[in-house]
């Protein structure tokens, strides 16, 4: 029973800072409609500007108010000088924005390489690897404090898109693109700002990693799998079905691990994904229609 | 026969090629440029025509080179039964995959590809006591010389285009671009969508397949992360189909050719030319610069991708009335 508990637990945790990881993919694949595969990269990118801050001596949940408007503005760059050229472009393929994704990923991840080898990169905390019990269950002190600093941001962003007038273009540019120029958005800004947003939250979710986690170069293909997973399973576009994505994601990943064996953590996201779409094609958004 | 004169040239320049040249080296370039082309092809029918992208050709050039090393490993047979099995055991793959995936549109159906190659790479690498897992295959060489491969993948090559061309002006070929350019529009003309799909994509992984098998054959090892590999294997072939131009019968060999020399060009360093003159001037910078840029190619592709993506969307052969125009204008310029 305990071992059940503490695998529960340990997909809770692993499954908040998922979720933020979702969100992040959910907003831009909502508003623009194409598959941002350079997600994970964006979030190698945080891990290393939280891991240079560090060797300065900034506390890695410091490096937050850095590493956030930094992958603001990267979003912003290429969003706008890569991405939004290609809708001009008269091209047989509309998946080449897709492909751009890949490259401009690809791009990252090697540029990281030069500047930092292939190496794995610690970052050492007083905090990284302490716990504490309640009961009998085992919590990651740097786990936990993610973790409520993910719920945080995704009760945050949830009000930002249901409440304020930004976030209410970003909801109406996702719905109907047209729709929204007729009424007066300015839908080309919009997904300039979406995709610094969803690089932001991603950002987020990696400094809040790099304290339990190792840093490399590699590290952003299998995010970047794990959030279209997560998006996925919650459905395009919907910031509470990033959630439950984010959440059951951990949850099977962490289960998987405990009863199957850690060689199939990863193959269970796939599963998942492949069973989502057969069965619940439009994910969980199609159970909570929000 | 006048507008076949062209490529009939060519085959009879690439046939004589060994005669002329019998530098090792060269032959191995020439050959995975022949196997480039047959799988940008391939590439091209599933994505340039029936408009279908797929990121996961690496699943079914896996499939057939599996096909064939296990054949080996495990039957004893020779591994040239893999390159008859190994196009085939690729349609077996694409086909149950393509009956599920294709209810999805676009960017989804090329994420469900990713999906296949990732599971089918941990599959590979899980299953140690029947594939190797990571320790992979390795198998003896059939042919000492390069040569016989050499004209095997040209005959591949040679047959993967004109099984294209004849594709794609055919009944079937012409469905395959309705589907792209409206695949609505084809249902309610009555072009069965999904079953001509699943034709396409059955095209498509049986000529990776093949060229897995011949990669198998000819590199004589494998293991998952060499054969499964998403960018040198899924991405290369995407470049392979867009540089060279997507949606033309041609445009993958332009490509292809293209690809392979720019992948050797980081690889080698600009075939050594930056050491070299390195070495002539004695500058550590010239020198750091070559070791740099070997290890650079994955970064050269990344910033080719963008480059292509942004002034040729159309590739080599698509945009080749733009290219000559701006040539020209550049020449008027002068």
């Amino acid at each position: 029973m305990d071992v059940f508990l503490q695998t529960l637990v340990a997909g809770i945790l692993k499954g908040g800072l998922y979720a933020l990881i979702g969100i992040g993919m959910t907003l831009i694949m909502g508003v623009m409609g194409i598959i941002n595969l350079a997600h994970g990269q964006l979030m190698m990118l945080a891990m290393y500007v939280t891991f240079v801050l560090n060797t300065m001596g900034v506390d890695p949940y410091v490096s937050l108010f850095v590493a956030m408007p930094t992958l603001f503005l990267v979003g912003v760059a290429i969003q706008k000088f890569l991405l939004n050229p290609l809708i001009k472009a008269e091209t047989i393929l509309p998946e080449n924005q897709v492909l751009m994704t890949v490259g401009i990923g690809m791009v990252a991840t090697e540029i990281i390489r030069f500047a930092f080898t292939s190496d794995y990169k610690y970052i050492t905390t007083s905090y990284a690897n302490q716990t504490f019990f309640f009961g009998n269950i085992s919590f990651s002190t740097a786990l936990t404090i993610a973790f409520g600093i993910a719920i945080a941001f995704t009760v945050a962003m949830f009000f930002f898109l249901v409440r304020t007038d930004l976030g209410r273009s970003i909801r109406a540019t996702a719905q109907d693109k047209d729709a929204a120029t007729l009424m007066g958005v300015n839908t080309a800004r919009i997904t300039v700002i979406t995709f610094g947003l969803g690089a932001a939250l991603v950002a987020a979710a990696g400094v809040l990693l790099a304290p339990v986690y190792y840093i490399f170069p590699d590290l952003g293909g299998p995010f970047t799998a794990k959030a279209f997973i997560i998006t996925i399973l919650g459905g395009l576009g919907s910031t509470v079905g990033a959630i439950f994505g984010g959440v059951t994601l951990g949850l099977a990943e962490s289960m998987g691990a405990t009863y199957l064996g850690m060689e199939y953590e990863d193959i269970i996201g796939l599963a998942i994904f492949v069973l989502v779409l057969l069965f619940l094609p439009g994910g969980f958004k199609r159970l909570t229609k929000v | 026969m006048k507008r076949n004169l062209a490529p009939l040239v060519i085959v009879g320049l690439l046939a004589a090629f060994p005669l002329a040249l019998q530098d090792n080296y060269y032959l191995h370039l020439m050959i995975l440029f022949l196997m480039w082309v047959v799988i940008g092809s391939a590439w091209n029918l599933i994505a340039g025509y029936t408009g279908q992208v797929s990121f996961g050709d690496a699943a079914f050039f896996g499939c057939g080179a599996y096909t064939a090393g296990l054949l080996a490993t495990h039957l004893g047979v020779s591994t040239w039964w893999g390159m008859a099995l190994g196009g085939f055991t690729a349609v077996a793959v694409g086909l149950p995959f393509g009956w599920i995936c294709f209810r999805m549109r676009g960017a989804y159906f090329a994420l469900a590809t990713l999906a296949l190659n990732e599971v089918l790479r941990h599959v590979a690498t899980i299953a140690e006591g029947f594939t190797g897992g990571m320790v992979g295959i390795l198998i003896m060489p059939s042919f000492p010389s390069k040569i016989p491969y050499y004209y095997i993948a040209l005959a591949m090559a040679v047959a993967s285009l004109a099984s294209l061309q004849w594709v794609v002006r055919s009944k079937p070929g012409y469905y395959f671009v309705s589907i792209r350019e409206d695949q609505d529009a084809a249902e309610s003309l009555g072009i069965d969508t999904h079953l001509y799909k699943m034709l396409s994509l059955a095209y498509a992984a049986f000529w990776t397949g093949m060229a897995g098998a011949l990669y198998m054959n000819y590199m004589g090892f494998i293991d998952p992360h060499v054969v499964f590999n998403l960018h040198d294997i899924s991405i290369m072939a995407i470049l392979v189909g867009i540089v060279g131009g997507v949606g033309t019968v041609y445009g993958p060999a332009v490509g292809a050719f293209v690809m392979v020399a720019v992948q050797e060009l980081f690889r080698s360093g600009f075939f050594g030319l930056f050491k070299w003159l390195g070495d002539v001037s004695g500058s550590d910078a010239l020198v750091r610069v070559a070791s740099v840029l070997t290890q650079a190619h994955v970064l050269g592709f990344g910033v080719l991708v963008v480059v292509v993506i942004l002034f040729l969307p159309n590739g080599i052969v698509g945009d080749w009335k733009k290219i000559r125009k701006a040539v020209f204008r550049l020449d008027a310029g002068n």
